[in-house]
């Protein structure tokens, strides 16, 4: 094995860990801290069944990012549905082809669609980076986390690009260092400027991912504007926290 | 008039070009240690104030998953940063809902989070300094808690969770606001935010009643503190003297007189509206809301109706079951709390109540939205009817009824700019400006539709629009209640024909 395989066979693992470890930590965290009060942002659904479908429709579409800004919603989306696609895409580098998932992973046109979709996903960056520098207002709330964050991915989206339509990579002993990985029988893994510049970028996007706003992933299904039934006159609502004030807040 | 210019109101709402600075400065006036002591809150800046302030974070990142999930999960995509009206109107950046938030969530991060602590420059970070502390005591007063932002927002991330949790830790170093800490105060002492005593209270009602049967000729009673009444009422104390809060009241009345129930005020909870709210308070907004359960049991009532008030009614239909619930010992054949436009309206369906609608025909109405009735609430059974109910009661009683623009009702609506804790004369400036949105679309049907008055139902709105038209050369009474419109059209059963004249000999 080659310093660099192993290199990178050992920074792949503490990538995932980083990216599970924190990620579960800061889900349990969302998930035990209260919200003593009902505040949906209302009209909000009745049921819960309604509120499925209301951060079904925010996570799918965008409904409230659409409602307020048809740019940066158009590049929000275009940016993400296009990471969805190239990640399905990705998915058979890393299964067998005695996968359940593999018949679908392998069609003709999640492929497709999963080539071309690296396109759509520099655009969508690009449209974002340039509100980021050019409309006064983003530009005062961005950070320089803000931009790198946005280079970040377009750095992966360009070398993943430039492995499909330039340069290839051995894309067969790329599948085999990755599923030397997922079974701990190491392999070579390429040494092609591109992937490993690609390989780089994803394994920090994993590193910084639990402790930076991509947190907005797993943080929307906890917003407490958005995932609350608005039943707060037929229900009681109370949180531990609150429910010992209830013995001091007075003799009725 | 003043040191400031009022807004000039233009064809469309520009979104400005952003100042730095604008807005900056002092902020409203600080309490003294007689408002902050009786909330329990430190007289004064205490010596570990940075400390003490930054311990207080935590504790409420750990109290309050909305502050915690909120301060993480923005993603700087600028969707709110043209939504809110004192961003419109000051183009202060630190007025954009993002550029208020940061100037908390920077500190959060410097403190709380691993890239913060370690590389603070790069992620926005920065140290709690006097400097910070006195810009979150400013902008964190330039929010009015209306919650706009949190629509739009692809997250739902509202920053009035956040601005109440800034003030919850300014209130605990030592920091409060003078306006709503004295209110507070006022509210335990005596019993609302005016501070009117039981005999005034009792006197006002008294010239109530006199000045419906002057006009009406009918004994229409507003009785307070009388047991055994099946409903409370539980109104904003504004509805008690100012102008036009109180001839909704007369309305509220007439209504109850027309349906026939009995019902009373209470003197000992005679306030709607929890200042407690604004200033994040859990403790104090409990204590003010218990103030109504100990009303609702001495006076062994059955339901409790809610008066026109926006931020009240929020806390009403939202807090009180959560604060002071549970309400098991009232009627639960009806909702708790009820609000008096879902009230009406119950009656208006089921035909209890004549009109004659040509009393308001001098009048095209509008309805402006408040905030907090608007985003907080609901009435009615269905996701909407805070914003059907109160027009249907006005279109009841009204022949002339126009909407304003779309995105600026419903649940897109602006803040008249003097909701959350701000309707204080040391923040004019703040006030006036905010109202520029709200301004600008009244002024388009005023001149499209011949719209003559705005109909709301919270006192702040108001209160607050009574004082600012005038800045933008709108007569100030155009201003009206919504139940002032139901109270110029109701027909009480038994009224003179002619009206207050007759009456006035009879007497």
């Amino acid at each position: 094995m080659s310093f660099l395989s192993t290199a990178y066979a050992l920074l792949f693992y503490v990538a995932t860990l980083i990216l599970f470890a924190g990620l579960t930590m800061r889900i349990i965290k969302y998930a035990r801290t209260p919200a003593p009060l009902k505040i949906p942002t209302m009209p909000a659904p009745l049921t819960k069944a309604g509120v499925a479908l209301r951060i079904g429709r925010e996570v799918v579409f965008f409904q409230s990012l659409f409602r307020s800004q048809k740019w940066t919603w158009l590049f929000g989306w275009m940016f993400h549905l296009a990471l969805l696609l190239a990640f399905f895409r990705h998915l058979r580098y890393s299964m067998s082809p005695d996968n359940i998932l593999w018949p679908l992973v392998s069609l003709e046109v999640v492929q497709t669609f999963g080539k071309y979709a690296g396109f759509a996903m520099v655009a969508g960056l690009l449209g974002l980076l340039a509100r980021r520098i050019f409309v006064d207002r983003v530009r005062y709330v961005s950070a320089p986390s803000d931009y790198l964050m946005l280079l970040l991915l377009l750095g992966i989206a360009f070398s993943g690009l430039s492995m499909s339509f330039v340069a290839h990579t051995d894309i067969v002993q790329l599948k085999a260092f990755v599923m030397g990985l997922i079974y701990f029988d190491w392999q070579e893994l390429p040494a092609s400027a591109p992937l490993i510049i690609h390989l780089t970028l994803v394994a920090l996007l994993m590193i910084i991912f639990p402790i930076s706003k991509l947190l907005h992933a797993p943080g929307i299904f906890f917003s407490p504007t958005r995932n609350q039934v608005d039943d707060a006159r037929e229900r009681r609502h109370l949180a531990p926290w609150a429910a010992a004030l209830d013995s001091t807040r007075g003799n009725r | 008039m003043a040191d400031f210019e009022t807004p000039e109101l233009t064809d469309e709402i520009v979104v400005p070009h952003i100042q730095e600075g604008a807005m900056e400065g002092s902020g409203p006036f600080i309490a003294k240690p007689e408002h902050q002591e009786p909330l329990g809150f430190p007289g004064e800046l205490v010596e570990n104030w940075q400390e003490k302030a930054i311990d207080k974070m935590g504790e409420l990142l750990g109290k309050y998953r909305s502050f915690q999930v909120f301060l993480d999960i923005c993603v700087k995509c600028g969707a709110c940063t043209d939504k809110c009206h004192y961003f419109l109107s000051t183009s202060d950046p630190k007025n954009m809902p993002v550029g208020r938030q940061d100037t908390l969530r920077s500190v959060y991060r410097r403190y709380f989070t691993v890239a913060g602590k370690l590389f603070p420059k790069l992620v926005g970070a920065r140290d709690l300094t006097k400097e910070v502390l006195d810009e979150w005591y400013n902008y964190f007063h330039q929010c009015s808690q209306c919650r706009r932002c949190s629509v739009f927002c692809p997250y739902g991330i509202d920053t009035a969770e956040i601005s109440m949790a800034a003030r919850e830790i300014l209130d605990s170093v030592g920091v409060g606001q003078k306006y709503c800490n004295e209110i507070i105060a006022k509210v335990f002492k005596i019993g609302n935010n005016l501070g009117l005593p039981e005999p005034a209270l009792r006197d006002t009602l008294e010239d109530l009643e006199e000045e419906i049967y002057e006009d009406t000729g009918v004994k229409v009673r507003l009785p307070l503190d009388e047991k055994g009444a099946d409903i409370l009422l539980i109104t904003p104390s504004a509805d008690f003297f100012a102008e036009p809060h109180i001839d909704g009241l007369m309305g509220y009345a007439k209504v109850f007189h027309e349906a026939g129930v009995s019902w009373t005020i209470s003197s000992y909870a005679s306030e709607a509206a929890n200042f407690g709210m604004f200033i994040g308070s859990y403790e104090n907004m409990q204590k003010v809301a218990m103030r109504i359960r100990e009303a609702a049991l001495d006076l062994g009532v059955k339901r409790i109706v809610h008066g026109e008030c926006g931020h009240a009614w929020r806390v009403a239909y939202s807090f009180w079951n959560t604060l002071a619930g549970p309400w098991d010992f009232l009627d639960p054949n009806y909702p708790v709390p009820q609000h008096i436009c879902e009230f009406t309206w119950d009656l208006i369906q089921q035909g209890k109540l004549k009109f004659d609608k040509s009393e308001n025909d001098h009048r095209v109405v509008t309805f402006h939205d408040s905030c907090n009735v608007a985003r907080a609430t609901r009435m009615g059974d269905k996701p909407g009817g805070q914003f059907e109910i109160p027009r249907n009661v006005i279109k009841a009683v009204c022949n002339n009824y126009v909407d304003m623009e779309e995105e600026t009702i419903r649940d897109a609506t602006y803040c008249c700019g003097g909701g959350g804790g701000l309707l204080t004369d040391d923040l004019i400036e703040l006030r006036v400006k905010g109202a520029m949105p709200r301004m600008h679309a009244l002024n388009k049907v005023m001149e499209e539709d011949g719209v003559t008055n705005m109909a709301a139902i919270c006192a702040i709105c108001k209160s607050q629009f009574t004082k600012v038209l005038p800045y933008y050369k709108m007569p100030m009474d155009m201003i009206v209640s919504v139940h002032q419109l139901v109270s110029d059209a109701i027909i009480l059963t038994g009224q003179n024909e002619e009206g207050g004249e007759e009456a006035e000999e009879e007497a």
